[in-house]
């Protein structure tokens, strides 16, 4: 299976600290990857660098065939990130927001209807983002991240405001994203529920990958490679 | 997409959430009138003086307008992540200049037409010469409107930006104010070729910061 992201001792700087201390990992296409640990173990930042957001101090980062070293920006088209931030301009509406993104990543306006409908949004499509509740921006954070039709999903958090609705209509999403070609690396301090998505599960710990299970929710803890 | 293209979607969102918003409406359209205001109570006891330094007068009402709307520009991207967004998005970062700094021109000329209309009508001001006052008008404001986006993005980041907008802006658009001055001076006046020479100086200046800007505003936007 070809590998989309491929980190090496990867190193990212936060304000001198290394939020990043050395990650080593493989995401290989049209997986679901969980990425777990506490807070502040890295997780964040971990997506974000791929993404391109935060440079690479050291080490090699391969994202979708470009070296982050050198060219950030060039896995971007092919690439979405749901964030703890939405995104999204306040004073324009759902429908506006959508058009914006697919306008910018050059798909069709036409996935804007399609993902409203898949994330339930075609009853509020003419209410600004202002104006929404917070699982409602959720929801708009992920149907703008599939108007892009990205071949890697970067999700931080994406359970989090969501109701019970709403959850498992993002179940259903990363669920189906194997089929539908992606690879999914989902952030989650929701480990239970995300582990029943993720084929394979990766421990943040101080900015390093300590852990990895081969599947969710039929590994114990013994069967963990740790890696040093 | 082309360039054009992209910069015309950046534009069209951005003056999208100005006419929802209506902050240029309520509140830039506003001060700038304020301002030419406060200049005639200042000066009104000499009622010849208006007339002759109301060009100087109405670009300094835009420059200080010029700093709000070049705050607003990128205050929209400061909320929810939009920045990040923005950089996510794909868009080429020439286009993204292109499109914010054309939607602030805009907003810069609607705003030049009411306090213009202002002008006329407070400081008795009579016009002999349109066309290097229109020329003058669309090159500075396009001036302004390429350097105000290329500092905007350099203090975007940046807790301070408020503050330090202005101070970067204000020296770096000397030359427009001058040139601008200058050349309306010169249209209002018994000597409108006069303005040419100034027009020339205002051309220059928007198309080396146009230029500047389509170069830096991508690197910048990364860093900010």
């Amino acid at each position: 299976m070809p590998v989309v992201v491929r980190l090496r001792s990867a190193v990212c700087l936060l304000d001198r600290f290394p939020a990043l201390a050395g990650v080593d990992l493989d995401v290989a296409e049209r997986e679901i990857l969980l990425v777990s640990g506490a807070n502040g173990a890295g997780k964040t930042t971990l997506l974000r660098l791929v993404a391109g957001l935060v440079p690479l101090q050291s080490g090699t980062a391969e994202v979708l065939g470009h070296d982050l070293a050198v060219d950030r920006t060039g896995a971007r088209r092919d690439l979405a990130l749901v964030g703890h931030d939405t995104f999204c301009y306040d004073d324009l509406t759902v429908r506006e927001n959508l058009r914006f993104a697919a306008r910018a990543a050059r798909r069709p306006v036409a996935a804007c209807e399609a993902a409203m409908e898949r994330l339930g949004l075609t009853r509020v499509a003419a209410v600004t983002h202002a104006r929404l509740s917070a699982g409602q921006r959720k929801r708009l954070a992920l149907a703008v991240a599939l108007t892009r039709d990205p071949r890697l999903l970067l999700l931080d958090e994406p359970h989090a405001g969501l109701d019970a609705k709403g959850r498992e209509v993002l179940d259903a999403v990363v669920a189906a994203a194997p089929s539908e070609g992606r690879t999914v690396v989902l952030v989650s301090h929701e480990v239970d529920r995300a582990r029943t998505l993720a084929s394979r599960e990766v421990v943040l710990h101080a900015g390093r990958a300590v852990g990895v299970a081969p599947a969710a929710g039929i590994q114990t803890s013994s069967t963990w490679a740790v890696r040093a | 997409m082309t360039l054009w293209r992209e910069a015309l979607l950046v534009a069209g969102k951005d003056l999208r959430i100005e006419a929802r918003s209506r902050v240029t409406l309520y509140q830039v359209l506003p001060f700038g009138f304020i301002v030419l205001l406060l200049f005639a109570f200042a000066l009104d006891p000499d009622r010849g003086l208006l007339p002759r330094v109301a060009p100087g007068l109405f670009w300094v009402a835009v420059l200080l307008a010029t700093l709000l709307a070049v705050s607003r520009a990128f205050a929209i991207e400061a909320d929810n992540g939009a920045r990040d967004g923005l950089r996510l998005s794909g868009l080429d970062g020439s286009a993204v200049f292109l499109g914010k700094a054309a939607a602030i021109a805009v907003e810069l000329l609607v705003l030049e037409v009411v306090l213009g209309v202002g002008v006329v009508l407070l400081y008795d001001v009579g016009l002999h010469s349109a066309a290097p006052l229109a020329l003058a008008v669309v090159a500075a404001t396009i001036g302004v409107a390429a350097t105000g986006t290329l500092y905007g993005v350099l203090a975007a980041g940046l807790r301070v930006r408020e503050t330090l907008v202005p101070i970067l802006l204000l020296p770096v658009v000397a030359p427009v104010m001058l040139g601008a001055t200058r050349a309306s001076e010169a249209a209002v006046g018994q000597a409108p070729s006069d303005a040419w020479p100034w027009v020339a100086l205002l051309v220059l200046f928007a198309a080396i910061y146009t230029t500047m800007g389509m170069l830096a505003f991508g690197p910048l936007l990364e860093e900010a």
